[in-house]
């Protein structure tokens, strides 16, 4: 399994309720690395969204496929240059922005194809891994699976990170919400949180 | 014989003659006409699991299985249809005929003008793939289907696969359009045209005869546009023949050997004025001509829900080509699946063995409800 899959294992339904909160029944979804279609059939089915995908592996494009998930096999590290602007209410990234290398090209690109960007990522400043740290390792925990040897992750970020990348490029927050072990933390995000969850859109006048 | 790994086994072609006068997209018409075509499987009783195979520029109506008489003349799409392949046979009722135009035993320039006597030849009129469409919904007609489970097909048979949603909403529920594009480039255009050429400047087809050297050249030319560099490198290379080196200008590589014999294959049994029909109705064949070439108004019609597949090493229908048309459904709001298959067998690969491919065509239609 990827970071991604183990973290989802990990993460339970608490991204998937924040996800299925943000969004409105006859809304268009487009889901980044939708896998093997899970979130977005669940999206479908309980949200009423009009859902698509996009998937790069050939074998989770192929489970998308049996889902019946309306999946387009497709290089996300490319660009949504096929998309057109503003066509989905929704463009949802889900524990995948750590593992790209065109982080601020995809953000961009969301915020152009969708009305609001989703995004959630394994917060690199949790606690636990900071201890790692400390101790002399780099850390190994549910929301980051796996070895330094082997991890398909190549960007390694905060939640503070995340907030000053934001603030920074006039990316509006419009909702954050923290987890640690399915559970949502309300007080110290960057050190008490495992996993962070963003409702991003454009601010009029960067 | 009907074992799984022997496939659908023993089937039989089928005539099917339609009298009323058949009016065609070029303004004429043909004072009815005759469709040959084969069935797998059986339509069942609620009569909607149909699922029409269209073909490709020298493909016909042997889509699976061989005829008694010949076990070697198995179908064209053999490998994707039978009972428990990607296109089931236990589930679905496959159709599979000859275009109008086609020189396989539909109405075409070979069969017999009524008002002439003699045979069409050179004035058979050029059909077009909304022709076709027009003339496969006679034959669902015909065979008591009202609507088809999925319209399937590769490249030219795509596009005939992807017409029908637009020309027909109401009679498909799902389209899989396989190594298509929603319309050819220049440089496609291009290569139909050198094609029809060495037809049409053979002094045999001038004298009305069969033109032997025309079609051959057709062929051969065809032929480096549906293969891929890396295919064509792997399999020949610069391999020479024995005894080649004589600086003349006999036939020495290997791919001048490859190249020849399908050519001389393909002059003794292919139709010219079919293939300079074929290549025209792909020419002709632009769905957003109608929509002020807008493609996503085009699809708009569409009803039914897409399976696009494209292959990497595609060049002459790219990826790029199918993208747009997944594009343009995703921008109207409308369900489609889109695979890129890793292949390097080029255009040829929609017709080839490939388990990930197959697997991707039976997944999609292991979701179509009966």
């Amino acid at each position: 399994m990827t970071d991604a899959e183990l973290a989802h294992v990990a993460l339970g339904r608490a991204d998937f309720d924040v996800i299925a909160g943000w969004v409105q029944p006859g809304e268009r979804v487009l889901d980044l690395g939708c896998g093997d279609g899970a979130m977005l059939k669940g999206l479908i089915q309980t949200r009423g969204v009009l859902g698509w995908g996009v998937e790069l592996d050939d074998a989770k494009v192929l489970a998308a496929i049996r889902n019946g998930v309306n999946v387009i096999q497709g290089d996300l590290e490319g660009g949504l240059a096929d998309f057109e602007d503003g066509a989905f209410h929704h463009v949802i990234l889900s524990l995948t922005l750590q593992a790209m290398r065109h982080t601020e090209t995809i953000i961009n690109e969301m915020l152009r194809v969708g009305r609001e960007a989703v995004v959630s990522f394994p917060n690199f400043g949790y606690w636990k891994h900071r201890q790692a740290i400390l101790n002399g390792h780099m850390p190994v925990s549910e929301s980051l699976p796996h070895q330094w040897y082997n991890t398909p992750n190549v960007r390694f970020f905060t939640i503070a990170d995340f907030d000053a990348f934001c603030a920074q490029r006039g990316i509006l927050v419009r909702e954050r919400k923290v987890f640690d072990d399915g559970r949502e933390i309300t007080e110290e995000h960057n050190f008490l949180g495992s996993i962070g969850v963003y409702r991003l859109g454009r601010r009029r006048n960067p | 014989m009907n074992s799984r790994d022997d496939g659908i086994g023993i089937v039989k072609a089928q005539r099917a003659r339609f009298d009323a006068p058949f009016p065609l997209a070029s303004g004429g018409s043909l004072p009815g006409f005759e469709l040959v075509y084969e069935t797998y499987g059986k339509l069942n009783a609620a009569g909607n699991n149909a699922i029409l195979v269209c073909h490709a520029l020298s493909g016909h109506h042997h889509v699976a299985g061989y005829y008694a008489d010949d076990p070697k003349s198995v179908g064209w799409w053999d490998n994707m249809i039978g009972p428990g392949r990607a296109i089931d046979t236990d589930r679905f009722f496959v159709v599979g005929l000859n275009n109008l135009g086609g020189c396989h035993g539909s109405t075409g320039p070979a069969s017999i003008d009524p008002a002439t006597g003699k045979p069409w030849g050179a004035d058979f009129p050029v059909v077009t793939v909304t022709d076709w469409v027009n003339s496969q919904a006679l034959l669902a007609d015909h065979l008591g289907i009202s609507q088809w489970a999925a319209t399937v097909g590769g490249s030219l048979g795509g596009m005939q696969a992807m017409q029908w949603t637009m020309q027909f909403p109401e009679r498909v529920r799902h389209a899989l359009v396989i190594a298509a594009a929603p319309n050819l480039t220049a440089e496609n255009i291009a290569f139909n045209e050198v094609a029809r050429q060495a037809i049409l400047t053979d002094p045999e087809y001038k004298a009305g005869r069969r033109p032997t050297i025309g079609l051959r050249l057709a062929r051969m030319l065809g032929h480096i546009t549906y293969l891929s560099d890396d295919q064509m490198a792997e399999k020949f290379g610069r391999k020479r023949r024995p005894g080649s080196g004589s600086y003349g200008f006999g036939v020495e590589f290997e791919i001048e050997s490859y190249l020849n014999y399908q050519g001389d294959k393909f002059a003794e049994w292919f139709d010219a004025d079919t293939y300079l029909r074929m290549t025209k109705a792909l020419d002709y064949f632009d769905p957003a001509a109608e929509t002020g070439g807008d493609l996503q108004a085009a699809l708009a019609r569409a009803k039914a829900k897409f399976l696009v597949v494209s292959f990497s090493t595609d060049w002459r229908f790219s990826p790029e080509r199918s993208r747009e048309i997944v594009d343009a459904l995703v921008h109207n709001g409308q369900d489609v699946a889109y695979a890129e298959i890793k292949s390097v067998h080029g255009h040829d690969s929609f017709l080839m063995q490939d388990a990930h491919y197959h697997a991707i065509v039976r997944a999609y239609l292991d979701g179509v409800t009966l």
